[in-house]
């Protein structure tokens, strides 16, 4: 078959709602937009775990350090599969890694704010987890069968986040004056960056076209960050926490909020590297396969002893 | 000291050590050699901060003064806790972390499958649950010191300098407390030599599998039991207990 038939039968499979599966032929260009998203979305979960693991040794309770600690687990493990599903494309986890450590590849901004107290714990949960799920129940519906199988098992443990996330934020923010100043002080900081997440506006975006006609993405950056508006302003409401936006106000003509403008200057010095903790997140993963190369050594070379002796005596019992 | 003190006393001990110990696993969160290390690592982490909670919870049920878990982990000074002084050693390389996890597992192993015999119902049924995560503790933990030991050049001097690092801590758990001693007169824990032959037979099995050298010098360093602690303790419980401390009587 010619190029432009396969890639003509791949676009209808595609427009027909039939998944795109490891072994079919597809576009090299959906093969590599895939690997990079994917990637993206394993590395975001790995350093992910290190704003929230800054809080596991100070959690104010046991029961607060038990769901943490099991949260930062789950983003380990979400991290493992993603990195699976971009395996089946043809990408090696070890060299998806070294991409993110030499800063080819990227992952969400959002993490290189720092977590300054324990309210920013809720904060991540409700708002940041609130605002990848978005983008993640979307994902569900991906064209693309590893990655969307992925998503489901996912999405379900960070509904489950973004709940507890919530209850932190409703128990401080029903506390003491200052536990309640610690609930609104942290939506102060992480609001404007949450809804950063959602990427550039549609006309901006770089990847958003192909990726809406290939059913990567089936929502636009800006209706999925109009969504989360939606449903969290409500829920800042309903425990007494102010959106820091002078301009949200309900639309009642949209049927939508309307909200102010983001700082986008902030947003892209984040991306190049301009944020509070890009360099210490990158470090500390760097440090952690730096420092981790003996041991990673050590089991392979352990691995193969092992296997040696077993030939050895496989040979002296058949001998 | 009567059987219900010295109930209460061990009680913390186990607690005591579930807890420093799960604080230290817990440090490695986000910063393992290998992903899949980082979430064993927080899974053992989980496993003793679970069996520290429950520990707690019997105890203040026990005493009866209206103390909650929490005030027991984020309410006490160092001179109160119990653990031996081996889970309160810094993480130091991943050598120095998993001699010190196998030391700990090989005796809470035997500790806990003996436990489960206990007279003491609570806490002969807390051991068949702990007992299960320990297994899985000692096995992650051995084969690491086996493939760090027989490993690579580097790893065998690196699992060699850990090991005769925290050689001095490693007999703590088994010289006896006062409360211990009570216990063990009335069968509500086993008897220690039981334990101790069980461990340290552990302990020269793998190390020799792992061709380490077992280090001859038996000098046991010892008082956590009594709450003479290393001065690495304080600095876990001002980091552990900061929130509890800085804003008292709250609820999170």
């Amino acid at each position: 078959m010619q190029t432009h038939d396969l890639e003509k039968n791949f676009q209808q499979k595609i427009d027909a709602e039939v998944k795109i599966e490891p072994k079919d032929w597809m576009p090299d260009a959906y093969r590599k937009n895939l690997i990079r998203q994917i990637s993206q979305h394993a590395h975001s979960e790995v350093v992910g775990m290190l704003p929230e693991g800054n809080w596991i040794t100070r959690a104010p309770s046991l029961r607060r350090k038990l769901i943490l600690m099991a949260k930062v687990q789950d983003e380990a493990g979400h991290g493992l599969y993603l990195y699976s599903a971009a395996e089946t494309l043809g990408a090696g986890r070890d060299d998806l890694v070294m991409d993110l450590l030499n800063g080819k590849a990227k992952y969400s901004s959002i993490f290189n704010y720092p977590t300054l107290t324990w309210a920013d714990i809720g904060a991540i949960g409700w708002l940041v987890d609130g605002a990848a799920i978005m983008n993640q129940v979307m994902l569900t519906r991906t064209s693309y069968g590893p990655y969307a199988r992925a998503m489901v098992r996912i999405c379900k443990e960070e509904s489950f986040h973004q709940r507890q996330g919530y209850e932190i934020m409703l128990t401080l923010a029903k506390g003491s004056p200052e536990q309640k100043a610690m609930a609104q002080d942290a939506l102060d900081r992480w609001w404007w960056p949450s809804l950063m997440m959602f990427g550039p506006h549609d006309s901006e975006s770089t990847h958003s076209e192909q990726s809406m006609k290939w059913k990567i993405k089936r929502k636009s950056n800006d209706e999925l960050r109009q969504a989360f508006v939606d449903a969290t302003v409500p829920q800042a409401e309903l425990i007494g926490l102010k959106v820091p936006d002078p301009d949200l106000k309900w639309n009642e003509k949209r049927g939508h909020y309307d909200f102010g403008e983001i700082n986008w200057n902030e947003f892209w010095n984040v991306v190049k590297g301009r944020g509070p903790c890009n360099k210490q997140r990158l470090d500390a993963r760097r440090n952690a396969w730096e420092n981790g190369a003996w041991v990673r050594e050590a089991a392979m070379a352990y691995a193969e002893k092992k296997a040696a002796r077993r030939m050895k005596q496989a040979g002296e019992e058949a001998a | 000291m009567n059987t219900d003190a010295a109930l209460q006393r061990y009680l913390l001990q186990l607690g005591d050590n579930a807890l420093i110990l799960g604080h230290r696993l817990a440090e490695w969160c986000g910063h393992a050699p290998e992903m899949e290390i980082d979430m064993a690592l927080t899974n053992m982490a989980l496993d003793l901060t679970g069996q520290a909670r429950a520990l707690y919870q019997r105890l203040a049920e026990l005493e009866g003064k209206g103390r909650t878990e929490d005030d027991i982990a984020y309410l006490r000074d160092a001179r109160e806790f119990y653990n031996c002084l081996l889970v309160e050693q810094p993480n130091g390389d991943f050598a120095h972390s998993m001699a010190r996890q196998f030391f700990f597992d090989a005796y809470n192993y035997a500790l806990h499958k003996n436990l489960t015999q206990s007279s003491d119902e609570w806490l002969a049924g807390f051991a068949t649950k702990a007992l299960k995560e320990i297994t899985y503790h000692l096995r992650f933990s051995s084969e690491w010191v086996l493939r760090l030991g027989d490993g690579t050049e580097t790893s065998r001097e690196k699992m060699q300098k850990a090991v005769d690092d925290l050689w001095m801590w490693r007999h703590e758990p088994n010289i006896l407390s006062e409360a211990e001693e009570v216990l063990a007169k009335t069968g509500v824990i086993p008897h220690p030599d039981a334990i101790k032959a069980e461990s340290e037979q552990k302990v020269a099995d793998i190390l020799t599998k792992a061709t380490l050298t077992i280090p001859t010098d038996d000098w046991a360093q010892k008082g956590g039991k009594t709450g003479l602690h290393t001065e690495y303790l304080g600095y876990i419980l001002a980091e552990m207990q900061f929130l509890q401390r800085a804003y008292p009587g709250l609820e999170w």
